[in-house]
């Protein structure tokens, strides 16, 4: 017993150090990712732009009540206005090479302090691209993380099924239908729309909730759910069939091991050599290809509310490209760096529950 | 090389593969005919729509085929032109003036209204001012006025706009007023049958002389339908299969080949040059691409090369380079890789001449797999908003439908047509790529 403990705390020692080393890393990777994201919006001078014109919008508003301002002559105007605009980009460090101004940008870009959008507000009225960012995240991860969950266990229940009946109707339809995940989610959401919005008006063209807005809760929780069906089918016809192949292949391939053979020997039932055998040493590769689908769905999604008319990130996005707001992009692209970098994250942790050999030692440097 | 062909001939045991053939076999000959028969310049200025190229064609026009599918006859537009038709026209001169009578008549078959009529006129001198009346005349005789007015040099007369007229038929828009049964015995149908319109025009200028055109815009357009703009959708819908095949097929090609090359060059000199690539990997792995492209989009050009490059750049090092990594780490230890190395080739010459054709069977497949997502990717960029502004693709009808709500307002065909088409070059492509991958990975066909 006291062994047992002693082996449990080493080993919880050992995940902790691993979660630590990840965490580290990615926060390095994100960094320079991030950085990576200015250095390509200042390529062509966007980041200073933006910079400039606040500053100088702020500037003209300032002068408009001073009355000095007024009475001065046309020529001395000028020059006040130079020299006030000179004094804060000095003060703000706008007038140091690129190099240093970099990390500037590289910092506030991190802490999405973002300054002012051009045109966009956000539903509060404010212009901080920080809040108009910020505010729209609760829809898209509500969206996405539904749609990642049911694919998950959806995919995995029928490739688990799928591996059991090997040459089926069900498994060569399966093999059929692959080829259709090559579209993306959106532009089944068209055809959804198409099919049970417009021709069969059986579900709404679009939007979160129905308009207005439920006041009770559970109203509130049945609209939602009656318009996450459409967006969230979506995803799953892109993705379902490709995922459900591709695992199903895998769980071929590992209940092929002599192990199983050992264990259908030894007469174990089917569900203890389904669960024990073959799922347990799949899931490490399973959770890998899971991850790499996931990024192509954040992806996705921008198109998916655009067409969905979702009132998340990707439907902000899609407004800032419509109305030309450089900032709101560039913060749309640190934060979807920061989502990806958590999905990562995240994905590795489990990956290293699942994956014996980093609770054993193996870890921190895995290849 | 010989290998490779001989497991390409087995290819033909596949319905499957059989079928993507056929599909890329389809779009390739549509891209040349397209190529051919509406060249680049000619497509860019149609597109444009400058000069009102368009100006006789409906618009939110479906394609011609719906007509097959329901008993009705749709209404398609019809042109009367007094020019084609002398008998048309009547001049008389008198010493001081001119008076010109111009009947336009056409038979009217179809079981629906038509959604607009314009008239198009021009007199002969530039500077001259006609008066002009015009009148309607239905199959069943009744005379209805239109308007009474001067005429300039070059004049349309937009007579769904016109609200003067619309009162006098009790609210109904022209295009509906106008081909109504009489009120006791209206049914909702058009009334069929040989239409009239009669202008009568008067000018103080003696050798003057006019020429009118009526356009009766109908509900049916050409093989793919018209847009908001009444551009004809067949020109971007075949310029969306070159483009898209072009864009499809670089891409992929040359992501999957540098990715290859790179994944080579970190196996074979490993230590900090594989480090190296290992961590620009994972730096790539949390970039958004699809934002990053819409970056360079907005802030750098919109042209499609540069957005090919970018798209290359950022797939370079995507997931792909791990699994040709592995791959490329057993190659690495082989015999002959030995050899090569004993006789004193440098570490350019292993890696293109020994490594890389090693992997090639391998690159077919994943190539031809990734072509779909490339196909893709445009798509959603020109539906995003983000595209060459000149070049008519498949996800700018996209782009252009859904910014007008077409879905919502039932112009199914905008949407259903380029969809289609998309759909389909994903499907060649990506069943030729899961056959070839079962005929290259043999692991998977024992499975």
């Amino acid at each position: 017993m006291n062994d047992n403990e002693k082996i449990q705390r080493s080993n919880l020692k050992r995940i902790l150090r691993y979660f630590l080393i990840r965490i580290i890393i990615m926060a390095i990777t994100l960094v320079i990712g991030v950085y990576v994201v200015i250095l390509v919006a200042n390529m062509g001078g966007a980041v200073d732009n933006i910079r400039k014109s606040q500053i100088r919008e702020a500037i003209g508003t300032s002068l408009l009540g001073d009355e000095v301002y007024r009475m001065m002559k046309p020529e001395e105007k000028r020059e006040y206005v130079k020299m006030l605009e000179e004094v804060e980009f000095k003060r703000l460090g706008l007038d140091q090479p690129f190099a240093i101004r970099s990390f500037l940008y590289l910092k506030q870009a991190l802490t999405l302090n973002l300054g002012n959008a051009e045109r966009l507000t956000s539903d509060t009225g404010s212009r901080q691209v920080r809040l108009i960012i910020l505010e729209r995240l609760a829809p898209t991860l509500v969206l996405m993380m539904t749609a990642f969950l049911i694919l998950f266990f959806v995919a995995l229940t029928f490739a688990l099924f799928l591996s059991r009946r090997y040459g089926s109707f069900f498994d060569k339809m399966i093999i059929a239908l692959a080829p259709l995940s090559a579209a993306p989610a959106w532009f089944y959401g068209i055809f959804l729309i198409l099919l049970f919005a417009a021709v069969l008006k059986l579900l709404p063209f679009g939007g979160m909730v129905r308009v207005p807005p439920p006041d009770n809760n559970l109203e509130y929780f049945l609209s939602l759910l009656r318009h996450l069906v459409l967006p969230v089918s979506s995803v799953l016809l892109s993705s379902i069939f490709i995922s459900t192949y591709n695992w199903r292949t895998y769980f071929l391939i590992y209940s092929s091991e002599d192990y199983v053979e050992m264990a259908k020997a030894k007469g174990l039932s089917s569900a203890m050599i389904e669960r024990r055998y073959v799922l347990r040493p799949t899931m490490p590769a399973i959770v890998t290809s899971f991850a790499l689908s996931l990024i192509a769905q954040w992806m996705g999604s921008i198109t998916l509310e655009t067409v969905f008319n979702w009132p998340g990130l990707g439907r902000r996005i899609y407004e800032a490209i419509n109305n030309f707001d450089s900032p709101v992009i560039i913060g749309a692209n640190v934060i979807y760096a920061y989502l990806l970098a958590i999905t990562v994250l995240v994905l590795d942790v489990i990956y290293a529950i699942l994956d014996p050999r980093v609770k054993v030692g193996a870890g921190g440097v895995r290849q | 090389m010989s290998a490779i062909v001989r497991r390409l001939k087995e290819l033909k045991n596949y319905p499957s593969a059989i079928f993507g053939l056929s599909i890329i076999g389809f779009l390739l000959v549509l891209s040349i005919y397209t190529v051919i028969a509406i060249p680049y310049s000619q497509a860019t200025k149609l597109w444009r729509g400058a000069d009102q190229i368009w100006i006789e064609n409906p618009r939110f026009a479906r394609p011609v085929f719906f007509d097959w599918f329901t008993p009705k006859k749709l209404a398609r537009t019809i042109i009367v032109d007094s020019k084609n038709n002398p008998a048309a026209k009547i001049v008389e001169r008198h010493e001081k003036d001119v008076e010109i009578r111009i009947i336009l008549e056409f038979e009217f078959p179809y079981d629906e209204f038509p959604t607009e009529i314009n008239l198009f006129m021009n007199t002969k001198l530039p500077d001259s001012n006609m008066y002009g009346t015009f009148y309607w005349e239905t199959p069943d005789g009744r005379k209805i006025s239109l308007k009474r007015g001067s005429i300039k040099a070059r004049d349309s007369y937009e007579m769904s706009q016109d609200t003067a007229l619309r009162r006098r038929l009790t609210g109904k828009d022209a295009h509906i007023g106008l081909f109504s049964k009489p009120s006791n015995q209206d049914d909702g149908a058009p009334l069929k049958g040989k239409y009239k319109l009669i202008i009568e025009a008067l000018s103080f200028k003696p050798d003057d002389d006019l020429d009118a055109r009526l356009v009766v815009y109908g509900t049916v357009h050409g093989i793919a339908g018209t847009d908001h703009l009444r551009r004809d959708l067949r020109v971007a819908l075949f310029w969306g299969a070159p483009i898209a095949l072009i864009f499809g097929l670089l891409a992929a090609v040359g992501t999957a080949v540098l990715t290859m090359l790179i994944a080579a060059t970190g196996a074979w000199y490993r230590g900090v040059v594989d480090g190296m690539i290992q961590r620009i990997t994972e730096i790539r792995m949390i970039l958004p691409t699809l934002i990053i492209l819409i970056m360079i989009g907005m802030f750098y050009s919109r042209s499609i090369w540069v957005i090919l490059g970018t798209v290359i750049l950022l797939g370079v090092f995507g997931s792909g380079i791990k699994i040709y990594r592995a791959m490329f780490l057993q190659v690495r230890e082989m015999p002959y890789i030995e050899a090569a190395q004993a006789y004193g080739s440098s570490g350019s010459r292993i890696i293109f001449r020994y490594m890389a054709p090693r992997i090639i069977p391998m690159l077919i497949p994943t190539f031809v797999i990734e072509v779909p997502a490339f196909v893709f990717l445009e798509a959603t960029l020109a539906f995003l908003g983000i595209s060459d502004p000149v070049i008519p693709t498949w996800g700018k009808i996209l782009y252009d439908a859904q910014s007008r709500g077409a879905l919502y307002m039932g112009q199914y065909y905008w949407v259903v047509i380029p969809s289609t088409f998309l759909i389909i070059t994903g499907l060649g492509f990506s069943m030729l790529g899961f056959a070839l991958d079962r005929i290259f990975n043999p692991r998977l066909r024992r499975m």
